[in-house]
């Protein structure tokens, strides 16, 4: 794993009044790679997400992309440079159909990219393409995140919990497919309460606590790990 | 690509051409077949404008209160144009329509308000421009509150015609933006910013041209009906009634189609005329309410009632 990271966050610091949602956090992923994110609720992962696609500015630390600081780009530079992600609580454009919100995406691809049906059979939406985004249920909609993410090509795919909501066989068939955009040298940041879900995907994980990493490995050794089990555990 | 956005221009592209088409043929003769041509000009300045307030309203959701600056503001150019730098009245126009855009270059911060906040704050700053065009101490440039004669300039024909243009174009250039990426990126950023900002789409950036737009028109427009004038004053052209009626009138026809404000312009302005002119108060009180009671109950205007039953409307 000697190769050039594709994203690196620096002790990033974001605060919230006085209150500091991410105090330090340091990361990197390379492409190829899923990074599973986990750590419970309220430790920093989605506010994590948020400066990294820019819709946050940090206070203190630096965000590299391709070894370059993106502290300046606004976050359509950030999506058309292949930085993309889905949102936890989904954010359709709710009056457009589900193919009209992949194809607003699309309308920025990058090469390589996907095609609105590529992206639309890839999420399982296609049977839906023609229904307005509002009258999909909340997986769904997740996934309509999801498919517009990958319309635009990204090199970055940021997945704030995708799983919640989603039966065992449907969990089983997106891991496949996440971890077949990974084998196409995408790099996945995956957020997720779910472990067993992270396990299918990935071997690297990183706890996250009171907005700091806590630990980096794979999920077993997290499990032996003993202020993860603390975090955890409430001991 | 967004090819359904493309389809759609070429699969209604008859219905599309015909609108521009009809209000060209319309609007070249009725000044054959009806006399009273001052309703007919007032007609097409409403409805340009009410397709100015369209553009900005119908495509982003901000209720330009204040859109009537632009339309002072332009006729004040084109005043200025022909008075001071003694510019024949096309190239005055020019001026107008400068004024209009630098106005709204400098006004663009209030796009960072969202509903109410802006709605309101567009009003004051339309009141504030009135103001200064209003000052006494401006009076060698705007002649004050003594208002613009523009008489050696005045050309009935020429200006009537260039309405006829404007509101062709306007109509367009509408069409045009409905049907094509731009269209969709702006209802997109209406729909969720943030999203639209993840699928690509430069927000701000996209706002302000349609703001921008939105300006140049109702400069223009401002423009031409000064020169038609050809004597008004800051009141006149300041007047916030123009902004209510061209609001009511896009709001009724409905937001975000060609055809609503032109609808809207035509049934409403008809029965300002028919039955408002000996009583116009009442007309800004009724048209004040029904401006409450079609956000609230009808924000997609009549024609949304053809959308809803799955119509496609232009
Ligand atoms: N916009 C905001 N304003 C104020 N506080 C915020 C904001 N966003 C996040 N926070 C706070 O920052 C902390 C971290 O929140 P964040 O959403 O990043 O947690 P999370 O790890 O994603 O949690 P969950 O697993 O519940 O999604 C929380 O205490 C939250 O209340
Ligand atoms: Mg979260």
């Amino acid at each position: 794993m000697s190769r050039e990271p594709l994203l690196s966050v620096e002790k990033i610091v974001k605060t919230f009044g006085g209150f500091h949602a991410l105090d330090g956090v340091t990361l990197s992923v390379e492409p190829g790679e899923i990074l599973g994110l986990v750590g419970p609720n309220g430790s920093g992962k989605t506010t994590l997400i948020n400066v990294i696609s820019g819709l946050y500015h940090p206070d203190g630390g630096r965000v590299l992309y391709r070894g370059r600081s993106i502290a300046s780009w606004p976050m359509h530079q950030r999506a058309r440079q292949g930085i993309n992600r889905t949102f936890q609580i989904p954010k359709p454009f709710k009056s457009l159909t589900v193919r009209e919100n992949v194809e607003l995406a699309y309308h920025f691809a990058r090469q390589g990219a996907m095609t609105v049906d590529n992206a639309l059979d890839f999420t399982g939406l296609a049977p839906s393409a023609d229904r307005p985004a509002q009258s999909l249920n909340s997986s769904q909609q997740k996934l309509l995140d999801l498919a517009r993410a990958l319309a635009i090509g990204p090199d970055l795919l940021l997945v704030d919990e995708l799983a919640a909501g989603l039966g065992p066989q449907e969990l089983h068939h997106i891991a496949d497919s996440l971890r077949s955009l990974a084998d196409r040298s995408m790099a996945l940041i995956v957020v997720e309460h779910h472990l067993g879900f992270v396990n299918q995907l990935t071997d690297r994980v990183i706890v996250m606590n009171a907005g700091k990493e806590i630990f980096e490995g794979s999920l077993t050794l997290a499990a032996e790990d003993a202020t993860v089990s603390a975090v955890y555990l409430g001991t | 690509m967004l090819s359904s956005g493309r389809t759609h221009l070429r699969s209604h592209r008859g219905v599309n051409a015909l609108i521009p088409l009809l209000l060209l043929a319309a609007f070249s003769l009725a000044p054959l077949v009806y006399a009273n041509h001052a309703v007919i000009f007032q007609m097409m300045a409403f409805m340009v404008l009410a397709q100015g307030v369209n553009l900005l309203y119908g495509f982003t959701g901000y209720l330009p209160f204040g859109y009537v600056g632009f339309f002072g503001i332009g006729a004040y150019g084109m005043g200025i144009g022909i008075e001071l730098f003694h510019l024949p009245g096309l190239a005055a126009l020019l001026v107008g329509a400068l004024f209009a855009v630098v106005i709204a270059l400098i006004l663009s911060p209030l796009l960072r308000l969202s509903g109410a906040y802006f709605a309101i704050s567009s009003l004051a700053a339309s009141e504030v421009l009135y103001n200064i065009v209003a000052n006494p101490a401006l009076t060698h440039i705007t002649n004050g509150p003594y208002g613009e004669s523009l008489v050696q300039s005045y050309h009935p024909l020429t200006s009537y015609v260039a309405m006829v243009v404007l509101l062709v174009l306007t109509t367009v250039l509408v069409i045009v933006i409905k049907n094509t990426p731009f269209g969709r990126a702006l209802l997109a950023i209406r729909e969720d910013p943030v999203s639209a900002e993840m699928a690509g789409i430069a927000v701000v950036r996209t706002r302000t041209t349609v703001w921008i737009l939105s300006a140049l028109i109702g400069g223009l427009t401002g423009a031409i009906f000064g020169w038609h004038l050809s004597v008004f004053y800051p009141s006149t052209v300041f007047d916030l009634s123009i902004s209510i009626l061209a609001i009511v009138f896009t709001l009724f026809g409905g937001g975000g189609t060609a055809i609503g404000p032109i609808l809207g312009s035509v049934v409403l302005y008809g029965l300002y005329n028919a039955i408002g002119i000996s009583a116009p108060q009442y007309f800004e009180l009724i048209y004040g309410l029904l401006i409450v009671l079609l956000v609230l109950f009808l924000p997609g205007g009549v024609v949304s009632l053809l959308q809803r039953r799955g119509s496609y409307v232009p």
